[in-house]
């Protein structure tokens, strides 16, 4: 019998973040939003990485197009509408994803890494040389949008709670959407090209069709992520679109083993609270950061959402893998 | 004027392949009718490999066509001429070892609609063709009782027994079976030849293999390659008689003793 | 621009070039021959400079630094082998991404807790920094010259290494086929630990040789990471001779590109990548 631990852990966090507001702690109120936010930015990577088999180390351009789209355009101090600029932020993130899919998409394997790796550093000084943004200093988010529907402000993203809420929408709505698209048919031919894209071509798949969509739809979601992240910080750098930023995301997702969209969740919310912990007892943080990734690879392949199981099978006997 | 049952399916015109200096094919003519077993024998080296590696797309010609069904498909890619109704299977197994059986049969089957694009349906419970060619292909050869095992827990040859599975499941017409029976033992081989014999009645197949019992078993035509070029083309009895034949294979491991 | 502006350039971009050519070309030799992707291999080259402040400080002498410098790095290079990287060779390439990129964490702050985040200076032996005129008003500094000219060297040792001597042959034979090589008798361990610590070296002496002309600072290792991807990306994997073509190629477009598009100089080398990657896909020298 099959205690069904998937669903009822989701609900429990669900109801969690759900009912977190109620207990008033505003500086870890911006920490869990971040978290959030960062949590489907890893997600849309684990669909890439972990289902498809694309290892993007470029990911964070999408999410840093999106953050520049909603400063850009907001112009001066007045709000621009919600209804405009998000679906403007998602779409723009997609179509430059579906853009430099058409580049990278004819490599495999080292070359991929790397090529998705210069692409988005192109991404990077882009933004940074150029008077597009502000530069190497970066832009504010004057004014969060306004997500008044027809006339009625019933969503004031002004108001801490209606953002975190909004986050929390955004969240189950892209974790839905991805758990949809991987249990369709579409998401079959994926994990399919993951396991043997040669043989996938030769029973008739375009494979470059379906690994362009993939990485689109990654892309788009990278980009509500990054729309949330400008919202919610109000400032906006160059940085965000850095290899580095890309790299760190593509950890969360190797973290929290690539076998599902959770695992990237968990990722996420190891990652930045390691982030937290660390940097809160030494400036050198990253040295223990680098250490423990040092750590995870040769120790724990499978990420930590392997733990458990490993823990089960070290008690219970039997094999950790299956 | 041409029968349709006797009509050639897919022929091959001069089939060439260059890499460098080396010409691993030269001037190789083909043709596969619906109904008929063509066998494709020749030492190690003899650019079988390269032959079936053309006709199915994993490689480009350096010269020489391919007619399918009338229409020169030499340009086409290996997926396109998945669509149009050729499959391949491999000598080295190439399933996906992470998946059931059954899924890895239902995948197969899946390629056949564009309905794939659908990414608001469940793949499990929508889609019953799919499930239902699957089902038959996995019926076909054999594998009823390992539907559900993971396909990289089967035996080497029940993986073989998959391979052909995930290529009837594409609804092919014309089958490239390269070396089927490869590691099979005398049972299983046995169980290989009935099924190769009941699928040449409705498809067209290039049977490339060292088994000597099963080609002279189940083979119309058998064309020998050595060397790259072929030595003879004929009916069983016509190759066993050759003494060109007997020549070409003097020497080799497994070699002619029918 | 007149014609010692151009020839001052164009002197540049061969300097530049060869640098990138001396890191790049262990990034490929690692990857082509042990199939490692390396994302710390930059943080060699950023080692080698501080190395060269650190040990000009202490020695007072340039030239002695690096001649202490280079064994030191060709140790460090064998133990990193040993150590880590030899872990690395089974593991699937995101595995080799993760761990290198911790890697890149621990060197950047261990060169933050050791040297600080300053940038400084490492001046060029005294006997080097003489300058050549160039017509009336300019002139080029002689330890650029210098610079290229021992990159040149090396690259012809590494040539020579490769295709005439017992170790390079053991070498490109290890590249297409490992276990064969093993079944032979020689030690594919040591080979390979060899190649590791001479790309480890060569990115090493890169940055030792650039200290004075670019200064020593914290950004510099991801800088020259990103290029030389690139470098790789273009001249194709495991191509040495593709690594040197890419590398120049990368060093006219960037010096040039600095000269006439100084706003959009950082991306011209990725659209020369871009530009690359429609027409060969697996670089222009692949052997693939």
């Amino acid at each position: 019998m099959n205690f069904p631990y998937s669903l009822w852990s989701k609900l429990i966090l669900l109801a969690a973040l759900l009912a977190f507001p109620a207990l008033d702690m505003p500086f870890y109120a911006e920490l869990v939003a971040k978290t959030l936010l960062f949590g489907l930015f890893a997600m849309s990577l684990g669909l890439l990485v972990g289902y498809t088999g694309l290892a993007s180390l470029g990911h964070a351009a999408y999410f840093g197009i999106a953050t520049y789209v909603v400063a850009l355009m907001t112009p001066g101090y007045e709000a621009a509408s919600f209804w405009l600029t998000f679906p403007a932020a998602v779409l723009i993130s997609a179509a430059s994803a579906l853009v430099v899919g058409l580049f990278v998409l004819r490599t495999k394997g080292i070359y991929f890494i790397m090529v998705t790796l210069a692409f988005a550093q192109m991404a990077f000084y882009l933004f940074h040389d150029t008077a597009l943004g502000g530069g190497s200093d970066g832009i504010y988010l004057n004014a969060r949008p306004d997500a008044t529907l027809f006339g009625s402000k019933l969503i004031d993203l002004d108001k801490p709670l209606h953002l975190y809420y909004l986050i929390v929408l955004v969240l189950v709505l892209g974790y839905l959407f991805l758990q949809r698209i991987l249990q369709s048919p579409f998401g079959r031919v994926l994990a399919g090209i993951k396991s043997n894209e040669h043989r996938m071509r030769s029973m008739g798949y375009p494979t470059f069709r379906y690994k362009l969509a993939a990485f689109t739809i990654a892309g788009g979601i990278a980009g509500a992520a990054g729309y949330l992240y400008a919202v919610l910080f109000g400032f906006i750098t160059p940085e965000l679109l850095s290899w580095h930023h890309s790299a760190d995301v593509l950890l969360m997702v190797i973290l929290g083993g690539m076998g599902s969209l959770g695992g990237a969740f968990a990722g996420a919310v190891a990652f930045i609270a390691m982030q937290e912990i660390f940097s809160s007892f030494t400036k050198h943080w990253q040295l223990v950061m680098g250490v423990v990734i040092v750590v995870v690879v040769l120790f724990l392949p499978g990420g930590l959402v392997a733990i458990p199981r490993r823990a089960r099978a070290a008690f219970f006997g039997g094999a950790s893998d299956e | 004027m041409s029968d349709p049952q006797c009509k050639a399916l897919l022929t091959a015109v001069n089939l060439t392949k260059r890499f460098g200096g080396l010409a691993a094919n030269q001037g190789v003519n083909l043709s596969l009718e619906r109904g008929k077993l063509h066998a494709l024998l020749g030492p190690n080296g003899a650019g079988k490999s390269t032959c079936i590696n053309m006709l199915s797309g994993d490689l480009p010609l350096s010269e020489g066509r391919i007619l399918y069904e009338g229409h020169d498909i030499s340009r086409l890619t290996a997926h396109q001429r998945s669509r149009i109704g050729i499959g391949r299977s491999y000598q080295r197994t190439n399933i996906f070892p992470q998946f059931t059986v059954f899924e890895n049969c239902r995948l197969a089957a899946q390629s056949r609609q564009q309905r794939a694009w659908k990414i608001f349906s469940s793949a499990a419970v929508d889609f019953a063709p799919e499930k239902e060619r699957a089902m038959a292909a996995i019926e076909e050869t054999g594998l009823r009782d390992r539907c559900s095992r993971q396909a990289g827990t089967l035996s080497h040859g029940e993986q073989r027994q998959l391979e052909i599975a995930m290529v009837l499941a594409t609804q092919a017409q014309v089958l490239l079976l390269d070396e089927p029976l490869a590691g099979m033992g005398s049972e299983e081989s046995a169980k290989m030849v009935e099924l190769l014999r009941r699928l040449r009645a409705s498809h067209a197949i290039l049977l490339v293999e060292h088994d000597m019992d099963a080609v002279f078993s189940v083979a119309d035509t058998i064309t020998v390659m050595v060397n790259g070029v072929v030595l003879e083309s004929g009916s069983p009895l016509q190759i066993r008689a050759s003494a060109d034949v007997q020549r070409a294979y003097l020497g080799h491991e497994g070699s002619f003793h029918v | 621009m007149d014609f010692y502006s151009f020839l001052i350039q164009v002197l540049n971009s061969i300097q530049y070039g060869l640098l990138l050519f001396l890191v790049a070309s262990g990034l490929t030799l690692v990857f082509g021959i042990m199939g490692i992707i390396n994302l710390a291999h930059g943080a060699f080259y950023m080692v080698g400079a501080y190395l060269a402040f650190g040990l000009t400080s202490l020695t007072g002498s340039f030239v002695l630094s690096i001649l202490l410098g280079i064994p030191l790095m060709l140790v460090i290079g064998a133990l990193l082998e040993w150590a880590l990287f030899s872990f690395l060779y089974e593991r699937d390439h995101l595995e080799q991404v993760l761990l290198t990129y911790g890697l890149i964490l621990i060197f950047e702050e261990l060169r933050s807790l050791i040297a600080g985040d300053d940038v400084h200076g490492v001046a060029a032996p005294g006997w080097l920094s003489a300058s050549i005129p160039l017509g009336d008003t300019m002139s080029y500094p002689v330890y650029r010259l210098v610079i290229s000219g021992a990159c040149i060297l090396l690259a012809a040792g590494l040539f020579f290494l490769i295709q005439k001597t017992r170790l390079g042959m053991l070498i490109r034979a290890g590249s297409h086929d490992r276990d064969m090589v093993q079944s032979l008798g020689f030690n594919i361990n040591l080979i390979y630990r060899t190649v590791f610590a001479l790309g480890v070296a060569l990115a090493a002496f890169a940055g030792m040789l650039a200290a004075p002309v670019s200064s020593v600072f914290p950004g510099m290792g991801g800088q020259v990471l990103i290029v030389s991807f690139v470098i790789v990306v273009i001249g194709g994997i495991g191509s040495v001779w593709g690594a040197l073509f890419a590398a120049l190629l990368v060093g006219f477009a960037d010096t040039f590109g600095k000269v006439f598009v100084p706003d959009f100089s950082g991306v011209i080398v990725y659209v020369l990548m871009a530009a690359v990657l429609l027409w060969r896909p697996e670089g222009i020298f692949s052997k693939k």
